[in-house]
């Protein structure tokens, strides 16, 4: 195995080794189900979920009842949204959400749709920014919920979270958010912010996969969501199923080093993903960076090179360095991302795109190693290109009668 | 998803890779795909008296299978008459590249890119098709 380089932290991340040492225990030493109320092994275990509930809690800045542990994001989004939906259908049945948002929050909402539910899916701006002056006006006196994720996974741009918290307030509507990419690694303060519900996942944060929660507001105003299993009635009712308790005491690590770190990683990457990026737009031409710069995490950066098909980009380092991208290339699908056609980016452009996020174990080294990497592949591949040598010839790639398949 | 040798020999060292003089007589262009789908690929045949095809050149815009598939078209191209170019069947290109199924449309791709740059050879020469 020669080296390699993982830029593909929006992903997953890789489990810190602290997060690990902490979880190891509990697979063997201390076996017990939190559940079990008759003897210590049960206490011991139920002591270490509470313990990493107070560690995510403290994180976020809001009490630990308010956590409730599940297997990821994907199972937060659709507690948070269909659970939303069953509690609070007396009130009204609208939710409005972004078609930016990651495919667990759009599929939940489509379901919901089948049940009767309206959506009102938003645009988002050229930048990957919603328009609050939109998401204002399609408030009815129906709408329960308004659902808009912290950062998105493929651009890293972060919405306006307390302006859209303060117009929920102002409605009087429920704000749920996916900010599984915001959680850790910038601060997500739900209290500050308006945020009713909250999803978000071990495993994009140094912590182990398999294991996610959703905060669900408890005072002012005390939030339900109707369960979305039947079970033996875990985490106050809203969530049953035995606890994965190393997977949690394992989240609770990874949120204790994320609010002690989170600053100086934050500090650090941002500086190498502007290497990176400026590297890249200098040194190559018809470069373009997706998505709003100033409002977008710090580790992340979605460039479109023109004219280079993305997934064929990747195949020429993708032994030695992961990256993303934007570009379906399958007979299941030739549709580039959803995210970056709501940006307006344009099919072509879409499909020339690479996602790179970096994380805590990223080096600057490994930045400048893909560097050069980027820049041999792009110009291989620009060599290859039919369309670059005609844009280079100066002909109008728009006016070209494509023999679409 | 890991691909054979083959596949990525022809994308990482791709043959025939250029452009052939297109307004010339001797030479047949074809331009299929869409930047939209995300691939295009464009072949080019020139073709001696004979009716041989003496040069085949390619570009394509696409993923690491729809360069290798035409790399691998214009490799076959050299040498054969133009019927026999017209025999070429995708499914040779699927198993000697060993494309998975969610590729098969590369090879599809290719084989229509031979089939319009012999088409336009045989329109610019008035050789009925
Ligand atoms: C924004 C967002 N939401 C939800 C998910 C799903 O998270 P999980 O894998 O924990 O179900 C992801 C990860 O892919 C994500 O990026």
């Amino acid at each position: 195995m020669g080296r390699r380089i993982y830029l593909d932290n929006n992903a997953t991340t890789p489990c810190d080794p602290r997060v690990v040492d902490a979880m190891v225990p509990w697979f063997y030493k201390h076996p017990g189900n939190a559940a079990s109320r008759n003897h210590p092994f049960g206490w011991e275990a139920e002591e270490a979920v509470d313990y990493a509930r107070e560690q995510i809690a403290n994180l976020l800045e809001v009490d630990s009842k308010e956590i409730i542990f599940t297997s990821g994001a994907t199972e937060s989004d659709n507690l948070a949204l269909k659970g939303v939906y069953e509690m609070y259908a007396r009130k009204g049945n609208h939710i409005i959400t972004v078609k930016t948002e990651h495919k667990a929050v759009l599929d939940a909402c489509a379901k919901i749709e089948k049940l009767g539910g309206q959506v009102t899916y938003l645009d988002v701006k050229e930048d990957g920014l919603i328009d609050l002056g939109e998401l204002e006006a399609a408030i009815t006196d129906k709408t329960i919920l308004v659902s808009v994720m912290w950062a998105n996974n493929e651009t890293g741009v972060i919405q306006p979270m307390k302006a859209i918290g303060e117009i929920c307030e102002k409605h009087g509507v429920l704000f749920f958010s996916d900010a599984t990419q915001a959680v850790g690694k910038i601060p997500t303060l739900p209290k500050e912010t308006g945020i009713h519900l909250m999803a978000f996942t071990g495993h994009k944060m140094y912590g182990p996969k398999g294991v996610g929660a959703l905060f669900v507001n408890r005072k002012k105003p005390r939030v339900k969501v109707t369960a979305q299993m039947d079970g033996g009635g875990h985490e106050r009712g809203m969530r049953s199923g035995t606890l994965n308790v190393p997977g949690i005491v394992g989240f609770g690590k990874a949120a204790e080093i994320a609010k002690a770190e989170m600053a100086q990683d934050a500090a650090r990457l941002s500086v190498l993903r502007d290497k990176l990026q400026a590297a890249l737009a200098s040194q190559l031409e018809e470069v373009y960076i997706n998505g709003n710069e100033e409002h977008r995490m710090p580790h992340v950066a979605n460039i479109s090179f023109k004219h280079v098909e993305g997934e064929g980009l990747m195949m020429m380092f993708n032994q030695e360095i992961a990256v993303s991208s934007g570009s379906a290339c399958t007979s299941a699908s030739l549709e580039p991302s959803y995210v970056l056609v709501a940006l307006g980016l344009g099919d072509d452009l879409a499909h020339s795109s690479i996602r790179f996020s970096l994380g805590r174990f990223t080096t600057e080294e490994e930045i400048d190693y893909t560097v050069e990497q980027l820049k041999t592949g792009v110009n291989h591949m620009r060599d290859l290109s039919p369309i670059w040598e005609m844009y280079k010839e100066g002909v109008d790639l728009d006016k070209v009668v494509w023999a679409e398949h | 998803m890991a691909y054979s040798d083959k596949l990525m020999d022809h994308f990482k060292h791709p043959k025939n890779v250029g452009t052939l003089p297109k307004n010339s007589k001797q030479v047949g262009t074809g331009l299929v795909g869409a930047p939209e789908c995300g691939d295009v690929m464009r072949l080019q045949i020139q073709v001696d008296e004979a009716g041989v095809i003496e040069d085949a050149k390619f570009k394509t815009f696409g993923c690491g299978s729809a360069i290798a598939s035409s790399s691998l078209a214009t490799e076959w191209l050299k040498g054969k008459s133009l019927d026999d170019a017209m025999a070429i069947d995708n499914m040779a290109i699927v198993e000697e590249l060993a494309l998975p199924p969610v590729k098969i449309h590369c090879s599809v791709l290719a084989e229509d890119a031979i089939k319009a740059a012999i088409k336009d050879y045989k329109a610019k020469n008035a050789i009925p098709a």
